[in-house]
């Protein structure tokens, strides 16, 4: 079995005349934490929908969980559909249905469950993302961004999935919010032992989340691996991105998930047991 | 972060045992149950359904040995919980690795759903939100009104402030831009219209009176009112859905912070270019429509059409044709209204955008018909022998 749980195989993707990606290779390990950084329109954002299917690279093949998602039949990757939870930039919540079924909505799609397991499980993965029950009823336009993102990762992880794909997770939250959703991914990530990946803008939710951090630019990955191994690359926008102000500021403070398994040692624990299993 | 690695060796692509249930009693009378194999949601999938079953037909004060379990997840430990009564079962044997999954469960209340009691004066509550509703769209629509007026007075003052490109634009895409549709639906009713009351007239032997029935019809009703109809679906929805949008994305603040007041370059040059639109676009629907009347006015009845060209001033008094384009007027000037009126309205979400849209061409429509309905019992003498 291959270790990799997204690999993506010389990829190429070409926007007309424009290459966005020239011959890319890269292999998202299991159970960690992938950060996809790079400037505007470097092609995170394309290559993120290529990883869900949402969009055919050019050339090259993406593998997740051992399936092509080119050469694949259509039942497999229905079913692979199932196995990911994705958190999208502005939440992607539907507008037309409330909190509750929101989250109710992907349960309630594999059509096997009775509602009365729909509910408690809505509830619980509302309650694991801190959003108390009283809310449920709650259409997502009368909700604060905060919310909408919190409620957007409980609907990526109703169908309890094994890779979760986060866009932008902090964009758009105060530093407050940001910092305790940061925490909240870390906790689930640990609880679930998920396989993360992340594109983001912001360094303090990739200093504090990431175990590796690949950096696209020039249509290709210029570097990978951990943060303190990349940001001493000499690329102008390494340097740039890692090396200003804000840069030096986000690297110097202390990382964040360990604080965070600190506070939940409970959870660290069992993480820590499951290990031998 | 290098707890990640290892821990993750919990989930496998692979799929392993399949989720069991073995149960076992003793001598004494003690039951015991075996729970085995994985019990996550992508293994219990197909069988929810026995396994609830099978669940719930295991007696209390039985021993629960999970240590079989290979995978769990939260639907796996919440089936069982619930099975357990919403608690963990008394006598209990579970992997300490399983522990902090349960321990999640008790964030969920076990409170059984709120039983929503129905207002049994609902209807009476409903009929006068009803009323409340139409009592806020008639207000809003004279508040509109007057800031358009307001605006009107402002130009009068000073010229310089219209907004003539806005305008300009607004005839383009609402007149220009209409010219193929109304045609081809003119044409078509044109066609129609004489076909159907050329039979008639034919078992008469009043074949000349086409050209009345024809003119008068058209000039007077179906001209007006399909345009008006036409637009409304076509511009009005235009127009609700691009002021719509323009809430959502914070457009409309944006120019109400920059001191550039949304009726004056908005909504007023909205209803001016339509209300002068409108009657153009009515007098090419009826050309349109007469001359589908009189190609199969010669077609099927013989009627030259010189001599339908020529008798039709004759049998159709001007006043009908004045009396059609004063309508055009009021539905564009009425269109333009009610499509600012609910684009103003909608809420920044995107189903309040189509309920708007579609509220909006409904209620245009209706009041387009409302107000012909009128013109017809206060001109009832007007321009008919």
């Amino acid at each position: 079995m291959s270790e990799c749980v997204i690999e993506l195989r010389k990829l190429w993707t070409v926007f007309g005349t424009q290459v966005v990606h020239r011959d890319i290779s890269l292999c998202v390990k299991r159970g960690e934490i992938l950060s996809l950084v790079g400037g505007s329109g470097s092609g995170k954002s394309t290559m993120l929908r290529q990883m869900l299917a949402l969009q055919r690279p050019t050339r090259g093949d993406v593998l997740v969980l051992g399936h092509s998602l080119q050469h694949g039949k259509a039942a497999d990757l229905r079913q692979l559909r199932n196995r990911w939870g994705v958190l999208f930039q502005h939440g992607a919540l539907f507008s037309a249905l409330s909190v509750f079924d929101n989250v109710a909505t992907p349960l309630r799609e594999l059509k096997a469950l009775d509602e009365g397991l729909i509910r408690d499980l809505v509830i619980l993965k509302l309650e694991m993302v801190g959003i108390e029950a009283k809310h449920a009823g709650k259409m997502p336009s009368s909700l604060s961004g905060g919310m909408v993102k919190r409620i957007g990762l409980a609907r990526a992880l109703a169908l309890e999935p094994e890779l979760l794909f986060l866009d932008e997770p902090t964009a758009g939250l105060d530093p407050d919010r940001s910092e305790s959703f940061v925490r909240l991914i870390a906790e689930i990530r640990l609880a679930l032992g998920l396989t993360v990946v992340m594109v983001t803008h912001d360094l303090d939710t990739l200093v504090s989340l990431s175990d590796r951090v690949a950096v696209l630019a020039d249509q290709q990955i210029v570097a990978i691996g951990t943060v303190q191994e990349i940001a001493h690359k000499a690329h102008p926008f390494i340097t740039n991105f890692f090396q200003g102000e804000r840069g030096k500021r986000a690297l110097e403070a202390p990382g964040l998930p360990q604080s965070a398994a600190d506070g939940l040692s409970m959870v660290a624990h069992a993480a820590a047991v499951t290990q031998g299993h | 972060m290098t707890t990640a690695q290892p821990m993750a060796a919990t989930i496998e692509t692979q799929p392993s045992a399949p989720p069991e249930l073995r149960l076992a009693r003793a001598a004494n009378g003690d039951s015991t149950v075996e729970i085995l194999g994985a019990w996550n949601l992508r293994a219990l999938e197909p069988k929810v359904a026995a396994i609830t079953a099978r669940l719930a037909g295991i007696p209390p004060q039985t021993t629960w040995d999970l240590r079989g379990i290979t995978r769990l997840d939260h639907a796996g430990a919440m089936m069982l919980w619930r099975a357990w009564g919403h608690c963990l079962a008394e006598k209990l044997a579970l992997r300490p690795e399983h522990e902090i999954i349960f321990s999640h469960l008790t964030l969920v209340p076990a409170v059984a759903t709120e039983p929503t009691s129905r207002d049994p004066l609902f209807f009476v509550v409903a009929a006068g939100n009803m009323l409340l509703s139409l009592h806020a769209h008639t207000t809003g629509v004279m508040r509109l009104l007057g800031g358009v007026v307001l605006s009107l007075l402002e130009i009068l003052r000073h010229p310089s402030r219209a907004p003539w490109k806005e305008i300009s634009a607004n005839i383009y895409r609402t007149g220009a831009q209409a010219l193929g549709i109304t045609a081809l639906v003119g044409f078509l009713i044109g066609v129609v219209l004489t076909y159907l009351t050329g039979q008639q007239l034919k078992t008469f032997g009043a074949e000349i009176f086409i050209v009345n029935l024809v003119g008068v019809a058209v000039i007077r009703e179906m001209g007006p009112v399909l345009a008006a109809i036409l637009i409304a679906g076509r511009s009005g929805s235009a127009m609700t859905a691009q002021l719509g949008v323009m809430r959502v994305t914070e457009e409309i603040d944006a120019m109400s912070v920059m001191g550039i007041p949304h009726t004056l370059r908005l909504v007023l040059p909205k209803m001016l270019a339509l209300a002068l639109v409108m009657p153009l676009i009515v007098l090419w629907t009826n050309a349109i429509a007469i001359f589908g009347g009189m190609v199969v006015a010669q077609a099927e009845l013989g009627l030259n059409m010189r001599y339908f060209l020529s008798s039709l001033p004759e049998a159709v008094p001007v006043a009908n044709l004045y009396l059609g384009l004063a309508k055009g007027v009021v539905f564009g000037f009425l269109i333009a209204l009610l499509a600012c009126h609910f684009g103003l309205r909608i809420e920044p979400n995107t189903e309040s955008l189509g309920a708007g849209t579609t509220r909006s061409v409904v209620a245009a429509i209706t009041v387009v018909i409302i107000v012909d309905a009128i013109f017809a019992v206060m001109f009832s003498h007007v321009g008919i022998y």
